[in-house]
């Protein structure tokens, strides 16, 4: 009975634990709720180019051939992290990858490009972020695989980094194109 | 180059801290002494070398180096000096390393003045520091690399958050975290003495000033924290019960409990187990504050980027120590020897009363920070839960507790005398009912808790100087008898006056400002005035001005007090050169009786501004009760008997004078 | 006195302090002294009791923001694009307030049917949207689907 007084702080710390552990779920994260969109089409979207002369985006672009979708910002830093691998991305001949911007002044878009390269085919402007809604997105950047049918197949919502080039994105792509 | 060696430092303290938590306390089991004695030198150079990896981080915000990737997100070459360096510690990765340093500085601080501590303890308590040491380096390293770069490197960084720019709150974290991580060594001590067995009087000697130095910090941090968040939010508010307010006011209850049952065991060698519970327990309060602001578990306005990763890996530190120090205790805390007996009136039983009230405070405190999530768990409705809860759950419990704040010094140690405690009181006791009386005809009894509020807070004002007064024998001998004893009186005794006399000084400045704040809100265009709490605003313009990195508008009011000219404000809106976003730059203007407020928002594009005035009765009553309880805890550090390092003329173990 | 008295003694006002902690907080649930979180579909499909507080959650819906004759009410709709609600709030919105951006309100619906903010809060990092926000959207099933250009421009929602 005594010694019952003593392992009580330790069950309640590993109550704790257990309610914080149920709470850190990444099923209620809000982080991966739109992982929905998988196996969905793309929602309906048309957006302007950066400039006049520079093509714009829309869902009928994204139809017809294995696409990567990339949304990024001049104001994120780890876009400018995996800017190289979406470099590598551009040089596989089976894809089209384009991009979107997302909460970006056009001039900056540009000068981020200008910067580190233009890898993207396309690149459509969503300066108020609605798109970036439709999609679900939870922060910049983010990549969506879409395949020829135009059903999102694929997301990452992080940063690319060398071991999902590597073992998902490309595999999936093979895959995809076969 | 510099940043490679940063974090190459932070390896090496790494390997240190590996060193420091396996041989002394092997050395000590097995009674090898000079593995025990390998723990001072870890110590140190575990903090030396986390002191290059943080300094390198701080050269890297200095000189703007956007190749490392926080100082791209959290800087701008355009900022002023002082913003560059807290910048360091703005950002998620650069305050953990702040915290990792500050854990190893208290570990280098225990080796270097604990040369009177017996050398098994030492070395098991630096031992257990270093394992909290690893956990958070190899966080560091695995989930929150501060070091990280970005190739290539970025022309311009991406500026500080505005509202983080700002002179208080780039000194609060720091004090915060003294705070917090302070406590890691009362938790050392306290597993130490598990392992050993024993716990005594000197061992609670060795654990005060600790705890009173991270109870110290920790005060004024909180206390920053708020005056931050009541000046920059222009909300004029200075306390919104977020979970991040929480997560720092709830190591400080369970830090306050600790400081006084740490009394209990020196002075009494009584509630040996309960104290030590409560060092554990209190630094469990500081990691799971950690957790809740870094994880994401909890919504909150002020949360660091949430990434579950991160959360899963403190989760793992909270469990491991918290579930590892309380397993230890299960074991070991019921072979302690029992310790002194007392009365249900006495010292100790007030002492005791005192732990139990804050435990309690805590819980509820706990229980509101985290109803969200139980209820997220339980699959029922979404929720928050915001002032109205604690008002209704925090306050009541409260009231009690400072009610016997006052009653508890005079009781005497073993056992005590009520009524004549209370007879002494009959004074505090008449101030507090006449506060109440005249708080409650002020607003005519619409708030009954702000009246009581009032009436509790000057009892314990009264009640402490009363206690004191008892001491030095004032007005009841010749004032040199007097004199001479006020002089004699130990710096402790002196600590508790203040600290008391701060607590009651900033409740009822809270309790008045949470009751009686008032607001207007208008359009106002130049020349117009307002009328509030008995002074009148003129709005004479609003221009615009500029700063180093934003441009603001500025307006400028007059302030009349009875047609007389009594001061200008000038409140601004600015906005940041780089981050699109405005902030609120309320004016100030303290009296004894409050603050005058006055905020500017958006102008309707014709010639008008909104305008926001709040009288604030009583709020610099906040800040002084918190100074005094801060300077409270130097006096009380300043004890010779706790004085960090003093070398210890009496033998250690032997109880002090009650 | 013994030292079971003592113990006994003890363990009495241990838990009379925790059984009073936990009335307290019983009773602060079932009195609604905390907020409900509740999405502008929710609070269509069922109305909520004047008076009692809630939180609402959603977007700022665009071209719907503007004020009052008096100057300073402020009066904007929050969407969660497949209903939405009018707001009144009476104060300065906070800075980083913008049409199209997630937004919190807390407040109560008065006797008229209005929805009245005492506190608009947006969150200190413009770049993520408030995890109620995005559950309040996932919820109107929104959330995956398109033409939401249109849904926030347009006026679908219920009237107060």
């Amino acid at each position: 009975m005594h010694r019952l007084f003593f392992i009580l702080p330790l069950v309640v710390v590993l109550v704790l634990v257990a309610v914080f552990w149920r709470g850190l779920d990444p099923a209620r994260n809000p982080a991966s709720i739109s992982s929905a969109l998988v196996g969905k089409p793309v929602p309906p979207f048309v957006l302007p180019g950066l400039t006049p002369e520079m093509p714009g985006l829309g869902d009928a672009d994204l139809r017809g051939q294995v696409t990567v979708l990339n949304f990024f910002a001049s104001w994120c830093a780890p876009c400018r992290a995996e800017h190289p691998l979406l470099k590598e991305l551009a040089a596989v001949p089976e894809i089209r990858l384009v991009g979107i911007t997302y909460k970006d002044r056009l001039a900056d878009s540009l000068r981020f490009l200008a910067e580190l390269g233009d890898p993207f085919a396309a690149i459509g402007a969503d300066e108020t972020g609605r798109i970036g809604i439709d999609f679900g997105l939870t922060g910049v950047p983010e990549t969506f695989v879409i395949d020829r049918d135009g059903i999102v197949r694929y997301r990452l919502a992080q940063p690319i980094d060398e071991a999902r080039l590597a073992d998902e994105i490309l595999p999936l792509i093979a895959e995809l194109t076969r | 180059m510099i940043i490679e060696i940063g974090h190459f430092a932070l390896v090496l303290a790494l390997v240190l801290a590996l060193a420091q938590a396996i041989l002394p306390l092997v050395g000590a089991q097995r009674g090898i002494r000079s593995w025990m004695l390998l723990a001072k030198p870890a110590a140190i150079g575990q903090f030396a070398f986390l002191l290059v990896a943080f300094l390198a981080l701080v050269h890297a915000f200095v000189v703007s180096d956007f190749s490392v990737v926080i100082v791209y997100l959290n800087s701008h070459s355009s900022m002023p000096l002082l913003y560059k360096i807290s910048g360091t510690w703005g950002n998620h990765e650069g305050s953990l390393l702040l915290w990792v340093t500050i854990l190893a500085f208290f570990g280098a601080l225990v080796a270097v003045f604990g040369e009177n501590l017996p050398p098994r303890l030492k070395a098991r308590t630096l031992s257990v520091q270093a394992m909290i040491s690893i956990a958070f380096i190899l966080f560091t390293l695995f989930t929150s690399n501060p070091f990280a770069r970005i190739s290539p490197a970025p022309f311009e960084g991406e500026e500080l958050n505005p509202l983080l720019q700002d002179p208080g709150l780039a000194f609060h974290p720091p004090m915060l975290y003294i705070g917090y991580v302070g406590f890691s060594i009362a938790f050392s001590f306290a597993v130490a003495a598990l392992i050993e067995g024993k716990v005594d009087a000197a061992w609670a000697r060795w654990v005060r000033p600790w705890t009173l130095l991270s109870w110290t910090s920790l005060t004024g941090g909180i206390a920053l924290g708020a005056h931050w968040a009541y000046y920059e939010l222009g909300w004029g508010g200075w306390w919104f019960w977020d979970p991040v307010e929480n997560a720092s006011f709830m190591p400080w209850l369970m830090g306050t409990a600790l400081l006084h049952s740490a009394i209990v065991v020196e002075k009494r060698d009584a509630l040996k187990a309960w104290t030590l519970l409560l060092a554990i327990l209190t630094f469990g309060c500081s990691l799971l504050g950690t957790f809740l602001v870094r994880s994401g578990v909890i919504t909150s306005v002020h949360a660091f980027a949430q990434d579950p990763e991160r959360g899963v890996f403190i989760l793992a530190i909270l469990g491991v120590a918290l579930g590892g120090a309380l397993t230890l205790f299960a074991w070991r805390a019921p072979v302690l020897k029992p310790g002194g007996m007392f009365a249900p009136v006495s010292r100790e039983a007030a002492l005791m009363l005192n732990n139990l009230f804050i435990t309690t405070l805590t819980f509820v405190v706990l229980l509101g920070t985290l109803l969200p999530l139980i209820f997220d768990v339980l699959g029922l409705q979404d929720i928050s839960v915001g002032p109205p809860y604690y008002k209704w759950t925090f306050i009541p419990i409260s009231l009690p507790l400072i009610l016997l704040a006052a009653v508890g010094p005079l009781l005497g140690w073993k056992r005590g005398d009520l009524s004549g405690a209370l007879q002494r009181l009959w004074g505090a006791g008449i101030l507090g009912v006449a506060g109440i009386v005249v708080a409650a005809w002020i607003d005519f009894g619409s708030e009954v808790m702000a009246a009581l509020g009032i009436g509790v807070g000057l009892w314990l004002l009264a009640g402490t100087f009363v206690e004191w007064a008892e001491r030095v024998r004032l007005f009841r001998t010749e004032f040199t008898e007097s004199w001479r004893r006020m002089r004699h009186l130990p710096r402790a005794a002196y600590g508790m006056t203040l600290a008391h006399a701060g607590l009651a000084i900033a409740i009822i400045g809270m309790t008045a400002s949470a009751a009686w704040k008032e607001e207007v809100v208008r359009q106002m265009r130049p020349g117009e005035t307002i009328e509030i709490g008995g002074f009148t605003y003129r709005l004479e313009e609003v221009r615009g001005v500029r700063g180093p990195n934003y441009i603001a508008e500025q307006a400028d009011f007059t302030v009349l007090k009875d047609g007389e000219f009594y001061t200008r404000l000038y409140p601004e809106r600015r906005q940041y050169m780089v981050q699109p976003m405005p902030t609120t730059e309320a004016a100030i203007e303290s009296h004894f009786f409050g603050d005058l407020y006055a905020v500017i928002g958006e102008s309707d594009g014709a010639g008008a501004w909104t305008v926001r005035i709040y009288e604030e009765p009583l709020v610099p009553w906040i800040w002084t009760g918190a100074i005094v309880m801060v300077l409270g805890g130097f006096v009380s550090m300043s004890d010779r008997r706790y004085r960090v390092g003093a070398p210890s003329r009496q033998p250690a173990a032997q109880p002090a004078k009650a | 006195m013994k030292r079971k008295t003592l113990r006994l003694y003890l363990l009495v006002i241990s838990l009379a302090l925790l059984g009073t902690a936990t009335g307290l907080v019983l009773s602060a649930i079932n009195s609604d002294l905390i907020s409900y979180f509740v999405s502008p579909t929710q609070v269509t499909k069922e109305p909520v009791e004047p008076g009692r507080t809630v939180r609402l959650g959603g977007l700022v819906e665009v071209d719907s923001v503007g004020k009052l004759d008096d100057g300073a009410t402020h009066r904007f709709r929050v969407t969660d694009l497949s209903n939405s609600v009018e707001v009144l709030y009476r104060g300065v919105l906070p800075d980083l307030f913008r049409e199209g951006q997630g937004v919190v309100v807390e407040g109560s619906f008065n006797d008229n049917g209005r929805f009245v903010a005492a506190e608009v809060l947006a969150k200190h990092d413009e770049n993520y949207l408030p995890a109620e926000v995005v559950k309040a959207l996932k919820e109107s099933g929104r959330w995956q689907e398109g033409a939401a250009a249109t849904a926030i421009n347009g006026s679908e929602g219920v009237d107060p």
